[in-house]
Parts: C-alpha cells; sequence; structure tokens
C-alpha cells in the first residue's frame, strides 16, 4: 500500500459537478505532477461534503481543512501555499479548522440524522468505509439471531411508515406480501425520485449506497425473496455507477449472492436505469417499467405485495425507507420510535429549496413545525423578503400560506390541511410569487407527465391547465373558480392512479388558501404578485427619470419615448413587458405596477 | 454524422447493445438508452433492426414495431426525432421555476431563436426541456449534452454556449 502525506476528498456530487469540479480534480493533479507531490499527496473524489452553494468543496486531510469555492484558476496558489509550504489558504476555508458538514453545523441543530448519517462521511465507493460505520452488522443480526417474522414485528413495532410519500406502515406492507404463498418474491426499490425539488434520495444513493442495500436483503430476507432491483431514475447517472460499485463490492464480500454469510439466505439486487417518465414513479408504472414495457400504472387491487413484478409478489418502498431499516434493526424498534409524534415516527429528509437562506437537505424528527425548518434551519427567506408559502409534498402537494408555519410536520397533519408528505421536497416562495402562475406552472407539469392512460387525468389536467392560462393571461371569466373547482374534483376522483388523484392538488391548495389572488386575476385583472405578464405595466416616475435615454435605447420594441433629459414615458400598447428597462435603469425610476 | 454512416453502424450497434443487456423484453429499455446514446436518437431503422434482432420465437420472445416505437415515444429521454449536434436540457422543475429559470428560459429561445422541442436550421442545437435534475440547490440549471451547468444566469449563456461547436 502507498502511503500518501496528505489526501484531497473533493466532492463531485452534481451540484459541485455543476460548478466545475472535475475540472479542479484535474487542475488538481497536473499542478501535483508539476510541483513533484503526486506520490505525497492523494486526491480522491467523494460524494457531497458541504453545503455546495458556493462552489466546488474539498477536504484536506489530515488536517480537516474544507476549502470551497475554489475554481480551476486558484489551484495553482492552492497547492503552493497548502502542499508545498503547509499553509491552509484561510480566504477560501468554509469552516474552521474542523471537518464538519455544514448542514449538521449548529445553525441546524435541530436535525436528526439517521437515513443522512453517513453522507459526505464516508467514500461511498468503498465498502470498508460503511463496515467502519457498523455497516452491515444489522444484516448479520437479522439473518443470524432472528426469524423473518421476528424482523416483520420489529419494523412495525418501530412505526417506521413509507416514506415515498403515502405513509403506509412499512412492517405492515412486508407481511402482507410475506403472508402470500406464491414464488418467486420480488423486492423493488423505488429510486424515481422525480418529484421537482427533491433530491434527498439523490444523496442517499451517491453518499450511502450499502444502506438502501443492506435495508432491501433484511426485507428480502423478511418477505422471502432472493431477487432485488433498484429502479433509478436516468437523470442520476451517478447514483446508478455508485450503486453498481456497492453491489460489486457486497457480492465479493459475500454479503450480496448466494449463502449470505453462511445463513443459507441468497438474495442479489440488480439496478435498473429509468428513461425519463415521472409516472414510473408510481407502483405499478415502476414494474411495469421494469419489465421493459411503458410505465403506465394499473388499477389496484391487486397490490404489488399480491401480483407484482412479472405477476409475482412484490414488495416496493422507496430509497429512505429501505436506508431507515438497517439502523432500526440495529437499535431496536423502541429507540427508533422514540423520535417523532404518535403516529409519525423517526425522522424524514426534505430537500428545501426556493427563496430561502439556506438551500439543501435536511433531515428532522417527524412533528417539528414548519417555522422550525424555513426559518431556524432554513435561515428565513432571502433577501429578507416576506414568507408568502411553502409548497410541501411535490407537484401532488399543497402551498401553506403564513397561518399554517406553526403546523407539525407529519403525514396526518399535513394532510388535514390539504399538502401532504410526498417524497419530502420543500419549496419556500416569498412575497414575490404569484400563486395562480405557481398553480399554472404544477399543473403544467403534471399535465405534462399524465402518461395518457386514463382520461379523467389526461384530459382533466389539460382543461384544468387552459382554465389556469386563460386567468394568467387576463382572460379569466366569472365562474371560472367554479369551473376550476369541479374539474380539480373530478380528476381527483376519477384518475387512476396517484399522480392523476394528486394533480389538482397545487389548484385545490391555492383555491383555499389564496382564492384572493385568483378574484384579482380574474375580476380586476389584475396580478397582486406583479408577475403574470398580461395583467403588469412597466411605469416611470417622471420625479426620478433623469431622461439619460439608457432605456429607450435598450428596448427592444422601442416603446419609451421623450426626450433628452426629460422625463421618458412607455407605451402600453407597443411594451412587451420583457423588463429590460428596468433593469438597465441606474435611478430606479422604472416600476412594475398592476392595477 | 452522415446517414450512410449511421446505416453502417446500426446493427453493430444493436448486436452490441443486445450483448450487454441481454436478449429479454425486460431489457428494451436499457437496449433503447443505449441506442438513443450512441446515435442521438432512435430512428425508425433502428427500431426496424432491434425487431429483427431480437424477436425470437423459440425462446419465447415476440416483439412489435409498434411495441418498440411505444417505448422509444413514451420515455422522454428517447428521442424519436433527430436531434441537432448538442443538445441543451432545461430543467424546468419548479425550484428552477422560481430562481430566474424564466428569465434563463427567455434568454435561450431568443439568443437560439427556437422554441422548446425545436432544433435550429444549421443543426447545431436543439433545446429540449426536462424533469428535474436533482440539483435544485444551483438553479436554474441546464445540461448541455452531458455537462451540467448551476446557477446560470441569461449573461452567462454566450460563454456556455460558446463552449461547443
Amino acid at each position: 500500500m502507498t502511503f500518501y502525506r496528505s489526501h484531497v476528498l473533493v466532492c463531485v456530487d452534481p451540484e459541485c459537478l455543476a460548478k466545475g469540479a472535475h475540472d479542479v480534480v484535474d487542475a488538481l493533479q497536473d499542478e501535483l505532477i508539476v510541483r513533484g507531490l503526486i506520490d505525497e499527496v492523494q486526491v480522491l473524489e467523494t460524494s457531497r461534503i458541504g453545503a455546495c452553494s458556493s462552489g466546488p468543496e474539498m477536504m484536506v486531510y489530515p488536517e480537516g481543512v474544507h476549502y470551497a469555492g475554489l475554481m480551476t484558476d486558484d489551484i495553482p496558489y492552492l497547492v503552493d501555499e497548502h502542499f508545498l509550504k503547509g499553509r491552509p489558504v484561510q480566504k477560501w476555508i468554509l469552516s474552521g479548522q474542523k471537518a464538519v458538514d455544514e448542514e449538521l453545523a449548529p445553525p441546524r441543530q435541530k436535525e436528526v440524522r439517521i437515513v443522512l448519517r453517513n453522507c459526505g462521511q464516508i467514500d461511498p465507493e468503498n465498502i470498508e468505509d460503511y463496515l467502519a460505520e457498523d455497516g452491515y452488522q444489522a444484516l448479520g443480526k437479522a439473518i443470524c439471531e432472528m426469524a423473518p417474522d421476528e424482523v416483520i414485528e420489529v419494523v412495525k413495532a418501530s412505526g417506521l411508515r413509507g416514506r415515498g410519500g403515502a405513509g403506509f406502515s412499512a412492517g405492515k406492507k412486508w407481511e402482507l406480501c410475506r403472508q402470500v404463498e406464491d414464488s418467486p418474491k420480488y423486492i423493488t426499490c423505488n429510486a424515481d425520485e422525480g418529484d421537482p425539488g427533491a433530491f434527498m434520495n439523490r444523496r442517499v444513493l451517491e453518499g450511502d449506497p450499502h444502506s438502501v442495500l443492506e435495508g432491501m436483503i433484511i426485507a428480502g430476507y423478511a418477505i422471502g425473496a432472493s431477487y432485488g432491483y433498484i429502479y433509478c431514475r436516468a437523470e442520476y447517472p451517478l447514483a446508478v455507477s455508485t450503486l453498481n460499485i456497492a453491489i460489486q463490492q457486497a457480492r465479493s464480500m459475500g454479503l450480496l449472492g448466494e449463502d449470505i454469510l453462511g445463513s443459507g439466505f441468497s438474495f442479489d439486487i440488480e439496478v435498473r436505469m429509468g428513461a425519463g417518465a415521472f409516472v414510473c414513479g408510481e407502483e405499478t408504472a415502476l414494474i411495469a417499467s421494469i419489465e421493459g414495457k411503458r410505465g403506465e400504472p394499473r388499477s389496484r387491487p391487486p397490490f404489488p405485495a399480491v401480483k407484482g413484478l412479472w405477476g409475482k409478489p412484490t414488495n416496493n418502498n422507496n430509497v429512505e425507507t429501505y436506508a431507515n431499516v438497517p439502523q432500526i434493526i440495529l437499535n431496536g424498534a423502541e429507540w427508533f420510535s422514540k423520535l417523532g409524534t404518535e403516529k409519525s415516527k423517526g425522522t424524514k429528509t426534505f430537500a428545501i429549496a426556493g427563496d430561502v437562506k439556506n438551500t439543501g437537505l435536511i433531515e428532522v424528527p417527524l412533528g417539528i413545525t414548519l417555522r422550525e425548518v424555513i426559518f431556524d434551519i432554513g435561515g428565513g427567506i432571502k433577501d429578507d423578503k416576506g414568507y408568502k408559502a411553502v409548497q410541501i409534498g411535490g407537484p401532488m402537494g399543497g402551498t401553506l400560506p403564513a397561518e399554517y408555519l406553526d403546523r407539525q410536520i407529519d403525514y396526518e397533519s399535513l394532510l388535514q390541511v390539504g399538502a401532504m408528505m410526498g417524497s419530502g421536497g420543500m419549496i419556500v416562495m416569498d412575497e414575490e410569487t404569484c400563486m395562480v402562475d405557481i398553480a399554472r406552472y404544477f399543473m403544467e407539469f403534471t399535465q405534462d407527465e399524465s402518461c395518457g392512460k386514463c382520461v379523467p387525468c389526461r384530459v382533466g389536467t389539460r382543461r384544468i391547465l387552459d382554465l389556469l392560462e386563460r386567468i394568467c393571461d387576463g382572460k379569466g371569466v366569472d365562474g371560472d373558480i367554479e369551473r376550476l373547482e369541479t374539474l380539480c374534483d373530478q380528476v381527483r376522483r376519477n384518475s387512476l392512479c396517484g399522480l392523476g388523484q394528486g394533480a389538482p392538488n397545487p389548484v385545490i391548495s391555492t383555491l383555499k388558501h389564496f382564492r384572493h389572488e385568483y378574484e384579482a386575476h380574474i375580476y380586476e385583472k389584475r396580478c397582486p404578485a406583479k408577475v403574470c405578464r398580461a395583467l403588469i405595466r412597466y411605469e416611470i416616475n417622471p420625479e426620478v427619470c433623469t431622461g439619460c435615454t439608457v432605456c429607450s435605447r435598450n428596448c427592444p420594441t422601442e416603446a419609451i419615448s421623450g426626450e433628452r433629459r426629460k422625463p421618458h414615458t412607455i407605451d402600453p400598447e407597443v411594451c412587451i413587458r420583457c423588463g429590460i428597462c428596468m433593469q438597465v435603469c441606474n435611478f430606479n425610476a422604472i416600476s412594475v405596477v398592476s392595477e | 454524422m452522415t446517414m450512410e454512416l449511421i446505416e453502417r453502424d446500426i446493427p453493430a450497434i444493436i448486436r452490441n447493445a443486445i450483448e450487454e443487456h441481454g436478449a429479454a423484453k425486460e431489457a428494451l429499455i436499457p437496449i433503447l438508452s443505449e441506442i438513443n446514446r450512441k446515435l442521438g436518437y432512435i430512428p425508425h431503422e433502428a427500431i426496424a433492426e432491434l425487431k429483427k434482432q431480437i424477436q425470437s420465437p423459440e425462446d419465447d420472445i415476440f416483439v412489435s414495431e409498434s411495441h418498440l416505437y411505444s417505448l422509444a415515444s413514451f420515455y422522454h429521454m428517447l428521442s424519436t426525432k433527430e436531434l441537432g449536434r448538442h443538445v441543451i436540457r432545461f430543467c424546468e422543475s419548479a425550484p428552477c421555476h422560481v430562481m430566474g429559470g424564466r428569465e434563463l428560459l427567455k434568454a435561450i429561445t431568443s439568443t437560439l431563436e427556437i422554441k422548446p422541442g425545436e432544433t435550429t436550421p444549421d443543426n447545431k442545437w436543439s433545446f429540449i426541456t426536462t424533469s428535474c435534475l436533482g440539483v435544485c440547490g444551483v438553479g436554474p440549471v441546464i445540461l448541455v449534452d452531458e455537462d451540467i451547468y448551476g446557477n446560470v444566469s441569461p449573461d452567462q449563456l454566450p460563454t456556455i454556449l460558446a463552449k461547443y461547436d
């Protein structure tokens, strides 16, 4: 084995890649060769180590220095200072001298990490790192010391519920599948994380793939299955390659394959890559896609527990559910059920995105309030603007205004107010967001993703979208709100699968909480948030305008007129509301109005 | 890539893909993805050729061209239309939408003078929208071929596009 005096771990998760992490790795290698340090300093690629918000991040060991925001041009200086002269470069150091994952830092102390505990802490491509963190101990305990029924009892007693969104008891699901007398049985893992704004499963797959594999093997043992599939979306190529490496390593150690740990139990796992279809996150569509068909859902019952993959009993859970299982087996049901509320146990990962200061991933005990998540952990609204709403539960979820900030986050309490847990996407919106536009946006998404099999969803989502577009275009008429309500109700009640049944939710919840905005669009032809283009106007304040002519020179449609050094005016008939004039004005004389 | 070259390559590409993923109905999506990756899209000739190669009544594998076409047209990552030399995939998900995605979309359509789903007349660029790419912390995000770009503002667009020829 070669010994290095220093190890550099460069984060190559997609966010850092988007900022040029690969170029940084290459530059680092090149520079180390030039300086003759390549035999002393090892450069490794690793998963996420921080918030990744300020550019490529790296950890330097043994010092444990955490750098962020380094670009390729900075590398020669860094190598010169840090690796040659031994002086860490203060200006790029993120959080002092210690190896701290930003998301665990003090301002985020309300977090409890079970699923994310290893992410960024271990090398996901090295099984020994996982083994050192008690990895595969739960598997040994389960298959060597426990009967399958005992495993199911523990999972049931822990209160673990499906983390994919619906929240069905995982233990009960396993029990149902175990009871079916048919073979072979299959395990599927839903890694088709398609909700816009949700990326917690990606991080688990990329950062701690073995926890998912271990959970699946335990589930296979409990149910009596001998084969498992991970259905991963095509948009996550890195997750797929990390998983495949993990599977190889687990096989080579006898943790996957024939006669695992000499117990007589055999189980193997294969990764199946999707090809881009949101509806494949629905379990029957997912099964159809693994079988090589169009990913279209079918009606249930029979449930996959009875007739799933190739007509055989199949247990399907999502990434996060499986990742919880090893810890539950290891620490016991009671340990897990101490966290959370009466009916919603454990923790949940959320991906916070949108107009919030700290975007990124968090894992919190269920029962925490929205306020704690958005303001204490998320740091509040960006640029100190006002809070308007949070969209929780993905495109089938709901939008909650300020009066629900003190609502506890658990399966039931979210459902009561028209939102849902979903897979854990949380999009925070500030006061400058138009809720009709947001509803239109989500309908556009579900309309596009509707697989087209059943009429209520295929036609209904289109009709709802048409109405919303009409309202945003300022052409809404009296009765549109009622028409929307009827349509939403019909689509919700008559669609075949969860996609169609949930599709109207963003409209229903914005209608419930922000009805006045719909009314303003329809009756007053006004967009209160000043977003909908057909309903806004740009105006020049004659008191402030200096007549510098910058706006008129930049206007693409020559809508601005006025003499030099005299206040200018905008002709609303010619103006296309592109907003360029407002951007180029040096005196803040131009504003948006909607009246 | 000229048509001639594609025609010559198709049977070999399909043979390799079947070898890698297996001759089975359940392998059709990985095989089609492979074809799409190699050719940039799935031409009709490839569908006919795949049917010819994978059909095997002895092994109980029956596949129709219409089934293959229904798969190729169902999944977003597969294309039945020929795309430009470079493909810009624009993430149209909500976090990108609220973080300046609208402005970026406008900038792309006006710079390239094409709408989503279209290809420029010189066949250099295709512009398509995609569902969430899962890098929501750095929205708005675009994927140019295999390269992902985050925090893209309209004024960065020319620099990014200039990297490709």
